[in-house]
């Protein structure tokens, strides 16, 4: 363990950026949502507070934090407190092992002639360069699960430990389908280190000897079934609509933070955004290259990471406004068809993904 | 900062092994269940950070992974099964006290004695043999005709992590690995067949009464309708 003062900063400057993107998602995206829903459905959506509305989640923010923080007296006290960080932390912390961008060397900085900072070094994007990075999103998307479950049952009321049981269940089957689906990607880049997942993707694919198409997952025709089996588990995993079965507001009150109010449950609002946020970055890593520009070699400088790193931010907006596009069209499953859908339709279909894309591996076509 | 950074991971393993230790013995000692499940949790993940401490990141992963889905399965059939709020208040310690606290001493024991003569120690320190290495060798080659020429070689030097799990478990290993999988999925299928037969035998006396009650109502009502 080799590591010195310089190294250390660079990793709190790394910490600092990432948490301050996936902290400020969620008044970003509460915004998105409440005026994407308005669009979707014909209607203005909130435009009172600040011009289109913007400063609303700011009222937001301003009310939870006036509410009342009620517990409700049977509630188990310390687990009832205690649920919203176990729901907090996967979603923060997941995104650690995501590359946000193209590695660099660092200039030499100096300032009047005194050197403030030795160049050479090379700034890798990531918090965490983990060796088994994708099992590491699996392993805390699987830890997501315990913030809805201990909440459900802290909360001693029925309709939460309805919700818990569900979203546990739905969480423990749809993990499988993830997990499956990512094994195509997995297989093509020949490691679990997620930089080496967008490295492959980098360069472009040439049809025809004319048209040149971006090397990504996506554009694979071996990708495609896993594609759609890992964005639907993900939504799944997620928490969104169509599978929202901790919450279902229709038929459970509101799942499983039926008795949360005030900063407790705007930790678990915060919480799901952030694991959107979270799911997004992990998708465009998997299957939408990442921090890659299309037809573009970024090169290794801190021009080419600044691009790459808004490239990688854009792709991820795009994905949001896919959840939330896809919240506001397609309604809830029923509660039965979500258990079939994920255990004979999707697993097998990821299951068949993985034996295409090992054929072609074999064939030698990737 | 030497001095500051050098201690930093003995410190770290002090704290993550103290909550470690912590939160094991707990998870026999809580009264209620769905503690002592959560507490479970605790001790795992903190085996799992030692594990990454020491380098190996893929088990770590797996260690969350695995026992993640299955303590969520344990804390449900808790939930399920046992009514936490109307627990009876049992006398603490087990009348085996004795017997089990022998038995502890006995393994901490033979751990320290194996700890101690360094039978399982592997190269300290040297986390570079636990990184997956590419060397890159050019090579003199003479070819039949006299000529010289250099190739490049590519030397992958695998230890350590999902690779080396990976070779382990499908080459040098590969017909235990099978094996272990059979019998897992065996037993599956067995707990999957005993389910079955059970069911159906007690069927009928499993259908409650009212439920008969209500199907006979039904059919005659269906009779006044059809009628």
């Amino acid at each position: 363990m080799a590591f010195d003062a310089t190294d250390i900063v660079l990793s709190i400057v790394k910490i600092a950026i990432v948490l301050s993107f996936v902290l400020s998602v969620t008044p970003v995206m509460a915004w998105v949502e409440r005026r994407g829903a308005g669009m979707i459905q014909d209607r203005p959506g909130p435009n009172r507070v600040g011009p289109f509305g913007l400063l609303q989640p700011f009222a937001d923010a301003l009310k939870f934090l006036t509410k009342e923080d009620i517990i409700p007296a049977q509630a188990n006290k310390l687990l009832y407190t205690l649920a919203p960080a176990f729901g907090l932390l996967p979603a923060l912390t997941t995104i650690a092992v995501v590359p946000w961008g193209r590695p660099f060397v660092i200039p030499q900085m100096t300032i009047g002639g005194h050197v403030l900072f030795t160049g050479g070094r090379l700034f890798e994007p990531i918090i965490a360069d983990v060796n088994a990075g994708i099992l590491v999103v699996f392993a805390l998307a699987s830890l997501s699960v315990y913030g809805v479950t201990t909440a459900g049952w802290s909360s001693a009321n029925k309709y939460s430990m309805f919700g818990a049981i569900r979203s546990s269940a739905q969480m423990i089957s749809y993990e499988l389908s993830l997990a499956m689906a990512a094994l195509g990607v997995l297989l093509v880049t020949g490691s679990l280190r997620l930089s080496d997942v967008v490295w492959t993707q980098a360069g472009s694919f040439v049809l025809f000897d004319t048209i040149r198409v971006p090397a990504w997952n996506c554009f694979s025709p071996g990708m495609w079934l896993s594609m759609v089996v890992f964005i639907a588990a993900a939504f799944a995993e997620t928490n969104r609509l169509p599978f929202d079965f901790a919450e279902a507001e229709a038929e459970l009150v509101a799942g499983y933070h039926t008795e949360y109010s005030s900063m407790k449950f705007a930790l678990f609002f915060m919480s799901e955004y952030m694991s959107m946020a979270t799911m997004s970055a992990v998708i465009v890593t998997l299957f939408f290259g990442g921090w890659g520009i299309p037809w573009y070699h970024v090169p290794p400088t801190f021009l080419g990471f600044l691009l790459s790193a808004i490239a990688f931010l854009i792709k991820i907006c795009i994905m949001l406004f896919v959840f939330v596009w896809v919240r506001w069209t397609i309604p809830r499953l029923k509660y039965d068809i979500l258990m079939r859908l994920g255990w004979k339709v999707f697993l097998p279909l990821a299951i068949v993904n993985l034996v295409i894309v090992a054929g072609f591996i074999a064939k030698g076509w990737i | 900062m030497d001095s500051l950074t050098a201690n930093v991971p003995l410190l770290l393993f002090l704290i993550v092994g103290t909550i470690a230790v912590a939160s094991s013995i707990l998870v026999v000692a809580m009264r209620n269940p769905v503690h002592s499940a959560l507490f479970l949790l605790v001790t795992f993940l903190c085996v799992a950070m030692l594990f990454i401490m020491r380098g190996a990141d893929f088990v770590g992963a797996v260690q969350v992974l695995v026992y993640a889905g299955g303590i969520m399965v344990l804390f449900l059939f808790v939930v399920m099964l046992i009514n936490v709020r109307s627990l009876p208040h049992e006398r603490m310690t087990s009348p085996f006290l004795l017997g089990g606290l022998a038995v502890g001493a006995a393994i901490f024991v033979l751990f320290a004695t194996i700890v101690r003569t360094g039978a399982y120690h592997d190269e300290v320190n040297r986390p570079d043999l636990l990184r997956s290495t590419s060397t890159h060798i050019t090579e003199t080659v003479r070819a039949a005709d006299g000529t010289v020429a250099t190739r490049h070689v590519v030397r992958h030097h695998i230890v350590g992590n999902s690779e080396a799990v990976g070779s382990a478990l499908y080459q040098d290993y590969l017909v235990p690995f099978e094996v272990a999988s059979l019998f897992l999925l065996v037993a599956m299928i067995g707990a999957i067949v005993i389910g079955k037969r059970e069911l159906s035998a007690l069927e009928e006396e499993t259908v409650p009464d009212f439920i008969l009650e209500r199907m006979e109502t039904e059919a005659d009502v269906k009779e006044v309708v059809n009628a």
